[in-house]
């Protein structure tokens, strides 16, 4: 199986290469017969890497010990699923998973690409190979995960307990599609360049491939939040640990080109940027990679550190030069078609919108790399921990979040100060009924008062424009308020599905704030002994030690502590939480015992219970309890960011469908009343 | 095997902290089936809750190679034997009289200025601090520099068109239907919502 797997590195290898060679050669020469290989070639590419990932899976499922990889991150008592996850638990097996993913995308793209982009496509397939031949590259001489060890041990070291997590088996391979689907967006925007076909098509090509990298990358942030946050038992899910930052980063400017884009799509302007946010966000996930495999910085994350450190490094030069010199050459092409007319327009609003991002972006990065600098110019080590990035990012987020508001209220081009009158009205006395009501209950803790009112502006804003969407078809239609809503958001999902995502994003920022609130006690109880802990919304809870009761279970020694739990005297259930002492086969200890937290989830806070240990041998248990309020918005936060995401690039629902279905011709005859403005989906809307 | 004196006197003090609290310890509780598959802790005391306590801990950071500060370390990697240290290295320094800037100002002279979760905002440690800030707002007041140019421009050009428009005022008419002023401005902003 190792025989054929390195077999198919090597073919995978070959095929990109030529792949990669041909697809240059080919346009360059105007030879469209070798430009035809190299589309060819992505579906070989993508085979042979197939071939290569079932047998490392193979390898994995059947124990076979003398592989280096199975060996390293599984054992023969491994439960099933996790020796499947294992696949890219470490390294080797990583850069496998991403490069046989990235191969699907590749001939995938090929595939369902409108034949309107044909030009684009083998410049596409030139670069997605070359991102594929340096992954396999990477492997074949730095981390090939078909090693063989010159022995076979009995058993293999097993899996890494915290990635023991059902979360695990989804978080990594979530995170994995949002940085390697990056690339294809990024392969367009160098098509674009290298064939100077610079008008919108290549946007509207990769539009949807755009998104779905977006929703897989805050798919996998949450997940690995979440997975934090049931499985690292310190009762948060964001620390500014630098793999966590490595994830935000490209997520950070994806999000700035989905704005951005709409003002390229709509009047032809920040061509140069769009295609610099693309590079930078390909760039941003390679360069993501580079710090938390290297080794550069220290991450509590690093499962999977090697020695490929040097050539993501090379990778990320090359990429960076080449594309900053084909950017350049093309410059003079990507001139804009319309210049901005005012500062209260949608454009100018989108503009500070990518500021804020962008400066999110920097700032994060400029945090994750200071310890770097300042060694550097001081001599001296420093950590950049949570209360630096805190610091410095909290009053950005709030300024996006405010612009998240802002945004959908202001008009293309130039907002007159009546129409802002007239939008601004309810969102900011949405925004000041809720500042008010914060107040008037006592929240005193500024940051979370401000994140809370600009959500209620948020809230605002997204309400009025879907209220008036849906009066409008209520009053020309006659539709129900329920039918009205379906057909408002089915007409033009781009734009309401961006609302959808707007409440999302709002819904995330209302779930950090309430984090400012969480309170916690370390107690230490015997058996029938009870502690008290006040939640913030003033109920009393009571917590009386059961006892410890231990077990044997799959691959795991169990000691599972248990607590009564009381919410102002009245009976709430048992909250269990667990240590897990892991073995191998044989039944010898591997690695230290992990922890298992309880927790109780409900909209209004989390109980939070991690047993730390048991005192002097005995029953007699020290734990960890806290209350974290709204911390279950954080995961709707996400399904809601999903849900609009899915429905923005799901097909149909615009200008050019509806209006075929109906007939009706460009242009317009109803009299410009607000009811007819409000029902025109057709022509209406960012989707258009 | 010969034993150093500071590891003996650790040993020792060890020996006899584990002697006097022991019977305390586990007063009540019943010996578990298998101790050796958890961790052991000590009793939590009040001092491990004290509000300043923590309150410094998260600013220190453990030097395990965890990356997090020490409250949060010692309450979650129960595997970690530095975090427990550092806490009772801090508990020791309040007990002797020291307050929360004494305490950090001791750390920081013994374990370096990496102990601090976050740089002293002072020296070169200030261009972490303000360099983003500093960048997103030049850069935002270069912006809104820029769109206030084009926008007096635009109005310009706008003007110099009505003027041009003025000077041939029937073929106008004949192409728009002489709308008034206050209709212009409804189409405009009808449009510009239709655009949203």
């Amino acid at each position: 199986m190792t025989l054929l797997g390195q077999f198919c590195l090597w073919l995978a290898l070959i095929a990109s290469a030529w792949g990669a060679g041909v697809a240059f050669a080919g346009r360059w020469r105007t030879r469209p017969e070798l430009a035809g290989t190299a589309t060819a070639s992505t579906y070989g590419v993508c085979a042979a890497l197939l071939v290569a990932a079932a047998c490392l899976w193979k390898g994995l499922f059947a124990h076979d010990f003398n592989i280096e990889y199975v060996a390293q991150y599984t054992s023969r008592n491994l439960p099933e699923y996790y020796v499947f996850s294992a696949f890219w638990a470490g390294q080797k097996g990583s850069l496998l998973f991403w490069a046989t993913i990235l191969s699907i995308f590749g001939a995938t793209v090929q595939t369902v690409t409108s034949r309107r982009h044909a030009e684009l496509m083998p410049y596409v397939a030139g670069i997605t190979n070359v991102v594929v031949a340096f992954f396999i590259l990477t492997m074949l001489f730095a981390a090939n995960p078909f090693e063989r060890l010159p022995f076979t041990p009995e058993d293999g070291r097993g899996l890494n307990p915290q990635l023991q997590n059902p979360g695990m088996t989804i978080h990594p391979p979530m995170l994995y599609l949002g940085y390697i689907s990056i690339t294809i967006p990024f392969a367009f925007a160098m098509a674009s360049l290298l064939s100077k076909r610079l008008d919108t098509g290549w946007i509207h090509a990769m539009r949807k491939w755009t998104i779905l990298s977006w929703l897989f990358l805050s798919a996998g942030i949450t997940l690995g939040m979440w997975w934090a946050y049931v499985e690292l038992g310190w009762g948060g899910y964001w620390a500014w640990d630098p793999v966590e930052n490595a994830s935000l980063l490209p997520w950070l400017t994806m999000t700035a080109f989905l704005h951005s884009v709409m003002i390229q799509e709509k009047r032809g302007m920040l061509k140069r940027w769009n295609v610099g946010l693309v590079v930078a966000s390909f760039l941003l996930s390679i360069f993501g990679t580079f710090i938390t495999r290297s080794g550069i910085i220290a991450s509590v994350h690093s499962f999977a550190q090697g020695n490929v450190g040097t050539f993501f490094l090379v990778f990320l030069i090359l990429i960076t030069i080449a594309s900053s010199a084909l950017l350049y050459a093309r410059w003079p092409l990507l001139e804009p078609e319309a210049e901005l007319e005012s500062l209260a327009s949608r454009e100018a609003a989108f503009l500070f919108n990518n500021l804020a991002l962008v400066g999110i972006a920097f700032s994060v990065l400029w945090g994750t790399l200071f310890p770097i600098l300042s060694e550097a110019v001081q001599g001296t080590k420093i950590t950049v921990g949570p209360p630096f990035f805190n610091r410095v990012n909290v009053p950005l987020g709030l300024f996006l979040l405010a612009l998240t508001g802002i945004g959908p209220l202001i008009a293309w081009r130039k907002a007159s100060a009546a129409n802002l009158q007239r939008q601004f009205i309810v969102p900011s006395v949405t925004g000041l009924v809720v500042a008010v009501a914060l107040l008037a209950i006592g929240i005193r803790d500024g940051w979370a008062l401000a994140a809370w009112t600009l959500a209620g502006f948020v809230l605002g804003t997204v309400g009025q424009e879907f209220w008036r969407g849906i009066r409008a078809r209520v009053k020309i239609h006659g539709e129900s308020v329920l039918l009205a809503f379906n057909h408002l958001i089915s007409r033009n999902r781009r734009r309401y599905g961006g609302y959808i995502v707007h409440v999302g994003i709002l819904t995330y920022f209302v779930a950090f704030a309430g984090m400012a609130f969480k309170v916690t006690q370390e107690v230490t109880l015997s058996p029938g002994e009870s502690a008290e802990l006040k939640s913030p919304y003033g109920h009393t809870y009571r917590f009386t030690h059961l006892g410890v009761s231990q077990y044997d279970q799959l691959n795991r020694w169990v000691s599972a502590a248990s607590l009564d739990v009381r919410k102002d005297g009245v009976p709430q259930g048992r909250i269990t939480s667990e240590k897990r002492q892991h073995k191998d086969s044989f039944g010898r200890n591997t690695f230290e015992p992990s922890t298992e937290v309880g927790i109780w989830s409900n909209a209004r806070e989390d109980l939070y219970v991690v047993y730390a240990g048991s005192v002097g041998g005995t029953d007699r248990a020290t734990y960890a309890i806290s209350i974290n309020p709204l911390v279950m918005w954080v995961w709707l936060g996400a399904g809601i960011l999903i849900v609009g995401g899915l429905i923005t690039m799901w097909p149909g629902g615009a200008v050019v469908g509806s209006r075929r279905r109906t007939g009706v011709e460009a242009g317009y005859q109803t009299p410009l009343t607000d009811a007819a403005i409000g029902s025109r989906p057709e022509g209406a809307g960012i989707g258009s | 095997m010969s034993v150093g004196r500071r590891e003996f006197l650790r040993l020792a003090g060890g020996a006899a902290l584990g002697a006097r609290l022991a019977p305390q310890d586990t007063a009540g509780a019943d010996p578990l089936f298998r101790p050796d598959m958890v961790q052991q802790r000590p009793n939590a005391t009040t001092a491990d809750n004290d509000p300043i306590v923590t309150e410094i801990e998260r600013r220190l950071k453990c030097m395990c190679g965890c990356n997090l500060d020490i409250y949060t370390c010692r309450t979650t990697d129960f595997t970690c034997t530095y975090s427990p240290e550092l806490h009772k290295e801090l508990l020791a320094l309040k007990a002797g009289g020291a307050g929360p800037e004494a305490i950090v100002t001791a750390f920081v002279a013994k374990y370096g200025e990496q102990i601090l979760m976050a740089p002293k905002p002072e020296g070169f440690n200030l261009a972490g601090y303000l360099v983003p800030g500093a960048v997103v707002t030049l850069v935002g007041a270069a912006l809104a520099w820029v769109l206030l140019r084009r926008a007096g421009r635009a109005r310009r050009d706008a003007a110099l068109a009505e003027a041009e428009a003025a000077k041939a005022p029937k073929a106008q008419a004949l192409r728009v239907g002489s709308p008034d002023a206050a209709e212009l401005e409804r189409l405009r902003e009808a449009l510009a919502e239709v655009e949203d």
